[in-house]
């Protein structure tokens, strides 16, 4: 089993929509897929039109009165299911540790036994930099970090991969990739290709901003299912076989 | 959709009452299930999905049914190119599944290709062909069903099917199949409440093999080559051993086609079995027939038993032979493949000459003509004046008098007897044998299953002494024979082929000697002085009984 995250401190940079895409790509090529939707807002249960609620809360699942596997619900489509996201996830932080008792692999442990039954596990993020996330990023064997190309995002990858380095044994990898790029900006055009010949790690693939992503909120389906013909399809395509084949 | 054991739900509709019309010409799904699905659901068909179109099933077991009793279920289903073979537990789970390019069915089982299925069955049904049973041309389709968010809750699948069997057709009933979506369970037991209130429904409790099968009038696992005659204890002994003899009659004559089709070796040797039996019936129990049958038929079954022993012995060396060659130590096993062809090449000619026999109007007389004589026997039985025994009576005179000769031969054997003192007690205890299978039903099943499995035990002893001795001497003839054709010229043998077949001859003697030092310990387990108040009390005249299922 194979467990990506994307994170990013920031949001509104295209998390949601990477987990969701590369889930279902991961899905169509066979692999038993579960895209766990940790952000309390639920984006992604809502995008899979499934209720973001979870019996008992996220309480349930730090504790272990309920099971993971007890939340999954089956997506529309083969090969994917999903864990909704629950609005008590906001205090999860509260529930996996205090200041002197910090729990950094509870989230890891919980998704163990997950095995048996998934190929490759997707953890959706929310924006943050909290006990949650650092719980993610010890669970994660690839930490799928969508960046805009600014110059801020680009110090918050340096942050992350100092943080990531400060870490005792495994350590996951960290594969950025641009998103919401727009061509028309000059900036954007600089960064990533400055990036592209500086960093090792960054995708070559990149998400460009359109409208038709957007439209997901609109379609409730990835646009790799609902548009796979289209720039915006073939660009997580793209991403996806990357990413697939680094771990080949 | 991911997690095996999610429960499902299946429904039966009758065929008929529920066309579709255009009226809902989203789905193929008729619209009396559409209409109890509106209010919950909205229906999407899924047309193209996996597993949706026509369907081309056939269903494969053995002629005697060994999947079907063993609670498993085989389909070939057919595609364009090749086909997959599909084994399923009778009761759901799948268990394996194997590709089969170019493979039809009625083929000996060992000619199965490699795979999953064929290593799960190939020890259950070997030597038997697999054999179509009923085929099937089902159009199944597939919708979603949706929840106000627009959430697939639910799958449902419908398959419309024709099932063939034996040139007759019938149609099922439509079959609905409501699929859990995981976290969903709730909603899949409505779709299912909500249909099974549709007028006609029912719930399919049958798998669909069954189900073909009830629709088309055929009864699974309806051969045995067993002995199962309705008998009582008080009926009249000369219609008992007529319905024994009837029934013997129908085995045979169930077998001819196969035998005559060499399907596979089975059918002869089930043939061969009711012959004998049949030999033997006539030898102990004639005493209550028209003593002109019973003298007449003993020669015309004598007749069609020797008729099949050629090529029954070479199916037997044949069907030995993979493992013959395992066991060689000196001789290469490539060394035999001249034996193989000329074994081979014998048993067509055998073949032959029995098909021959099978085809002549004597067979045709033979099975026509007992068959009257029985039936009149039979009918004739019950109204006798003069005092006749009762099958009861009859079964305890004659297998304790069977009984009586196998103490009197067996117990005179001694390490220094001759061969053929074994030979004969083999065939005294295959007439008790078939005397204690024929009565079964008047026996307590108790030390019935004991008595025959001890017997069994014995016979299986004497059976190796005795068939290593006639297959050590067939190798000898056919080895006379094979040298005789290299020396005109026209044979492969070559000197190693024959060093070969005297290895084989030797592990033959080794067995035969295994099987004669086993015999004092099996023959006293059966008939020593422990084993001699059961088999006083099985003997004891039987009471009265109902007719009862063999044990």
């Amino acid at each position: 089993m194979k467990i990506y995250a994307t994170y990013n401190i920031k949001g509104g940079v295209g998390k949601t929509t990477a987990a969701v895409n590369l889930a279902y790509l991961s899905a169509a090529d066979g692999q038993r897929t579960l895209l766990w939707d940790l952000d309390p807002q639920g984006a992604a249960s809502f995008l899979f039109r499934i209720k973001p609620r979870v019996k008992g809360g996220g309480k349930a699942l730090i504790r272990g009165t309920k099971t993971l596997e007890g939340a999954i619900k089956g997506t529309d489509f083969d090969n994917l299911d999903l864990l909704p996201a629950d609005f008590t996830y906001r205090n999860m932080d509260l529930l996996l540790g205090t200041a002197q008792r910090k729990q950094t692999r509870k989230l890891a442990q919980l998704i163990r036994p997950l095995a048996a039954e998934y190929d490759n596990v997707f953890l959706d993020c929310p924006p943050s930099i909290s006990l949650v996330s650092e719980n993610v990023m010890h669970a994660a064997d690839v930490l799928l970090v969508p960046l805009i190309p600014t110059t801020l995002s680009v110090r918050t990858l340096d942050q992350l991969t100092d943080f990531v380095a400060g870490f005792d044994g495994d350590r996951p990898e960290i594969r950025a990739f641009f998103s919401m790029v727009d061509r028309r900006k000059k900036l954007h055009q600089e960064i990533t290709q400055d990036l592209l010949a500086e960093r090792a790690g960054v995708t070559a693939a990149a998400i460009p901003a359109l409208s038709l992503i957007e439209r997901m909120s609109v379609e409730r389906a990835p646009v790799t299912a609902f548009a796979p013909r289209t720039q915006a399809a073939r660009a997580f395509r793209a991403l996806w076989f990357e990413i697939r084949s680094d771990q080949e | 959709m991911l997690t095996p054991g999610l429960r499902g739900y299946v429904l039966e509709l009758p065929v008929g009452d529920h066309e579709n019309t255009t009226e809902h010409p989203a789905t193929d799904l008729p619209p009396a299930a559409l209409a109890a699905l509106a209010p919950s659901f909205t229906v999407v068909a899924e047309r193209g999905a996996p597993g949706t179109g026509t369907r081309r099933l056939t269903w494969l077991d053995t002629f005697d049914w060994r999947l079907y009793r063993a609670g498993l279920v085989l389909e070939l289903e057919q595609a364009r190119r090749g086909g997959r073979l599909l084994l399923s537990q009778a009761d759901g789970p799948r268990q394996a599944e194997q590709p089969v390019t170019g493979w039809p069915p009625r083929r000996p089982a060992q000619d199965l290709p490699a795979g999953p299925v064929r290593d799960r069955i190939i020890g259950l049904i070997s030597p038997r062909a697999l054999l179509p049973v009923v085929s099937a041309v089902a159009a199944v389709s597939a919708a979603r069903l949706l929840n106000a968010d627009g959430k697939t809750v639910a799958r449902l699948t419908a398959e419309r099917a024709t099932v063939t069997a034996a040139g007759t057709t019938a149609e099922l009933p439509l079959r609905l199949s409501v699929a859990e979506v995981r976290g969903y369970p709730a909603q899949a037991r409505k779709a299912a409440a909500l249909l099974a209130a549709v007028p006609g429904a029912s719930p399919a409790s049958q798998i669909v093999f069954t189900a073909a099968l009830t629709a088309l009038g055929r009864h699974p696992a309806n051969y045995t080559n067993s002995v199962d005659a309705e008998i009582t204890a008080e009926m009249p002994g000369s219609v008992a051993v007529a319905r024994l003899l009837l029934r013997l009659l129908d085995t045979l004559e169930l077998n001819v086609d196969g035998v005559l089709r060499d399907i596979d070796t089975e059918f002869l040797h089930d043939f061969r079995v009711a012959v004998r039996r049949t030999r033997s019936a006539i030898k102990l129990l004639g005493e209550v027939l028209p003593a002109a049958d019973a003298s007449h038929y003993a020669e015309e079954f004598k007749w069609l038993g020797d008729l099949t022993t050629p090529t029954r012995d070479l199916d037997v060396h044949l069907l030995g032979f993979a493992a013959t060659t395992e066991h060689l130590l000196a001789a290469d096993p490539a060394d035999l493949e001249p034996f193989h062809a000329f074994l081979v090449s014998r048993r067509a000619r055998e073949f032959r000459r029995l098909a021959a026999a099978l085809r002549s109007p004597r067979f045709g007389v033979i099975t026509d003509d007992w068959r009257k004589a029985l039936l009149a026997v039979r009918d004739a039985g019950a109204r006798k004046k003069r005092r006749q025994p009762t099958a009861a009576e009859l079964a305890a005179r004659t297998t304790g008098r069977a009984f009586r000769r196998i103490a009197a031969q067996g117990g005179a054997i001694t390490p220094d007897s001759a061969p053929e003192s074994l030979h004969n007690l083999r065939k005294r205890c295959k007439e008790l044998r078939y005397l204690l299978e024929f009565f079964a039903p008047l026996h307590d099943p108790h030390l019935y299953r004991k008595v025959v499995g001890d017997l069994k035990q014995l016979q299986d002893c004497l059976g190796e002494f005795q068939d290593s001795q006639v297959q050590r001497e067939e190798i000898g003839a056919l080895a006379d024979a094979m040298l005789a054709e290299a020396l005109a010229g026209h044979g492969t043998a070559t000197a190693a082929t024959l060093l070969a077949m005297g290895e084989v001859a030797a592990r033959l003697a080794v067995s035969q000697a295994e099987a004669r030092a086993d015999f004092a310990r099996r023959y006293a387990r059966f008939a020593g002085p422990a084993a001699r108040p059961r088999i006083s009390a099985l003997l004891a005249e039987p009471g009265p009984s109902e007719p009862t299922q063999t044990p």
